[in-house]
């Protein structure tokens, strides 16, 4: 019967020491970003704010974060947390890139002339949470139909069709 | 018949002529777009000009959902994303909320997940190759391909009693440990499938018709995968040879042996090869698991009856039969999550259509949207 201590889930072999070759990396050549980088739950992840975002993503996939993973935003309800999500084959690791856009001005530059996988995901996120995306090609709604009122991810988003659900717990 | 014809319109080409476009609506309830998808594409004669993929047909909020249901009771949502794969999807979200909530799987479940998670990716990959089969018009290969994944979906069903959505694997471990019997019933089928799989590979890939339907078709360049953010069989037939297993790897899978099929061409060929070389390789993967698994618990101890994670955020990713699929979860304390976020690799892939279309024919549009495999559970959640 083999023991409990199996291997650690939450955080895969070498981890530790692919962030840290990472955050070495990350100081050394952009020492401004140092900062701004942290890690949290075994992952890393980097916090700047909305006019910085376009130039650190490029600094980052000049860096070795050459693959796109996806964009997305939480509704924190003053603001909204957008996160980018990339891919490094170079460190083995991916990293979040979050940056916040205020609730009373949801936009941000986009970032499809660096990885044009961000294309569908903008319009997913401009669909879902409202938040416009300056200089995308094409900023319309994806998964929803194009004359649907609203942004359905918000917090406050309210639809006379949508049955609440009861509280079980 | 559902291909309409929307418009015609009239263009002048270089040398003043008239030369009529013609735009045409295929889908989304259509027997050859795998599931709902609608393209619109624009044809000069019968040469595709530009295709745009319109999805959301299937779009149900499983996002939102999820905000409302505590973090058990999303894990059959989570079955519904990608539904011909749903062992894989139920993982990756599984493995988001244990990285979320610092939860360790005892390794018989891990083992266990590796072992569903491989049968899965045969049965998915055995539906696209399947797939490209009727859609090239070889049905019968479409039959032997389902052949193989019947044996699979049988083994589910005698694990938790399930063909399609199985519920199994849940934050902390599975939902049960293995009937008697099921190892020895899995290896008999593992021990079965690849020469069945090199037949499927001879017959189909082999045929002179399906080779002439397919090569060349829907050439994908190495730099556009990875600009474009393709990642599975879709990047791997290119020649890029990304895979999550090797580059990023997660649970027992640095322990097996195993390779990484990759392709050349980056065409309609080669993806669907890889994707029949990477069932082989799953066979390897299978019959070492069950050699190396051992007796234990297959659930974390003293796992609460309502996850209440800390607050903060994270994500976690796996390599499904799609491409990288990834779940980003972000909890503010309560049972329930805050915001989750699924990246699925069929709806990064699905942006290559419009690309990868142009200059093909419509029957090539076809063969073309087969190959990029996608399901739109995961496209449209």
């Amino acid at each position: 019967m083999s023991d409990l201590s199996a291997i650690p889930v939450p955080v895969p072999a070498d981890a530790g020491s692919s962030l840290e070759v990472l955050r070495e990396a990350l100081c050394s050549v952009h020492p401004d970003l140092c900062p701004l980088f942290s890690i949290e739950f075994a992952d890393s992840v980097l916090m700047v704010s909305r006019a910085q975002l376009h130039a650190t993503a490029a600094k980052l996939k000049e860096l070795g974060f050459e693959r796109f993973g996806f964009v997305t935003a939480v509704d924190f309800g003053d603001d909204f947390e957008l996160v980018y999500r990339l891919q490094s084959t170079r460190f083995g690791v991916g990293m979040s890139l979050k940056t916040e856009v205020p609730r009373d001005e949801p936009a941000i530059e986009t970032i499809t002339d660096l990885w044009p996988a961000a294309n569908w995901h903008e319009r997913e996120v401009y669909d879902l949470m409202g938040i416009e995306f300056i200089g995308h090609p094409d900023l319309r709604r994806i998964l929803l139909p194009d004359d649907w009122v609203g942004h359905p991810l918000r917090k406050d988003y309210h639809d006379d069709d949508v049955i609440p659900r009861p509280d079980y717990i | 018949m559902t291909i309409e014809i929307e418009s015609r319109r009239s263009v002048t080409d270089e040398a003043g002529r008239g030369v009529d476009e013609l735009v045409v609506n295929i889908g989304p309830s259509h027997p050859s777009t795998h599931g709902v998808c609608r393209v619109i594409a624009h044809l000069d004669g019968e040469v595709v000009v530009k295709a745009e993929p319109v999805i959301g047909y299937l779009h149900r909020g499983i996002e939102k959902m999820a905000e409302n249901r505590t973090y058990l009771q999303v894990v059959p949502l989570t079955d519904r994303l990608d539904y011909v794969g749903s062992m894989y999807a139920n993982w990756a979200y599984c493995r988001a909320v244990e990285r979320l909530a610092d939860i360790r799987v005892p390794e018989r479940a891990e083992y266990i997940r590796v072992i569903v998670c491989e049968l899965q990716r045969i049965a998915s990959h055995m539906m696209g190759v399947g797939a490209s089969g009727a859609d090239t018009g070889a049905f019968t290969a479409f039959v032997y391909a389902f052949d193989i994944r019947e044996r699979i979906v049988e083994l589910f069903e005698l694990l938790c009693g399930a063909r399609l959505t199985y519920n199994y694997v849940r934050p902390g471990g599975v939902s049960a440990d293995l009937p008697d019997g099921w190892i020895e019933a899995c290896r008999a089928v593992v021990r079965a499938a690849p020469a069945r799989l090199r037949e499927l590979d001879d017959l189909f890939f082999g045929n002179y018709i399906a080779a002439g339907r397919m090569r060349g078709i829907g050439v994908l360049s190495a730099e556009d995968a990875v600009a474009w953010g393709a990642t599975g069989p879709v990047a791997r037939g290119s020649g890029v040879p990304f895979d999550l297993r090797k580059d990023d790897p997660y649970s027992v899978y640095p322990r097996l042996d195993f390779d990484v099929p990759v392709g050349e061409s980056g065409d309609a060929f080669d993806r669907g090869r890889v994707k029949l070389f990477e069932s082989i390789e799953s066979c390897r993967i299978i019959e070492q698991a069950l050699d190396q698994i051992e007796a234990g618990p297959v659930k974390a101890s003293g796992l609460p009856r309502l996850i209440r994670p800390r607050p903060g955020d994270a994500y976690d990713h796996i390599e499904s039969a799609r491409g990288s699929l990834g779940v980003y979860l972000v909890s503010d304390g309560s049972p329930r999550p805050y915001r989750m976020k699924v990246r699925s690799p069929a709806f990064c892939n699905l942006q290559l259509l419009g690309r990868l279309a142009v200059g093909h024919t419509v029957s090539d549009l076809v063969v073309i949207l087969g190959s990029l495999d996608p399901v739109f559970g995961e496209v449209d959640r």
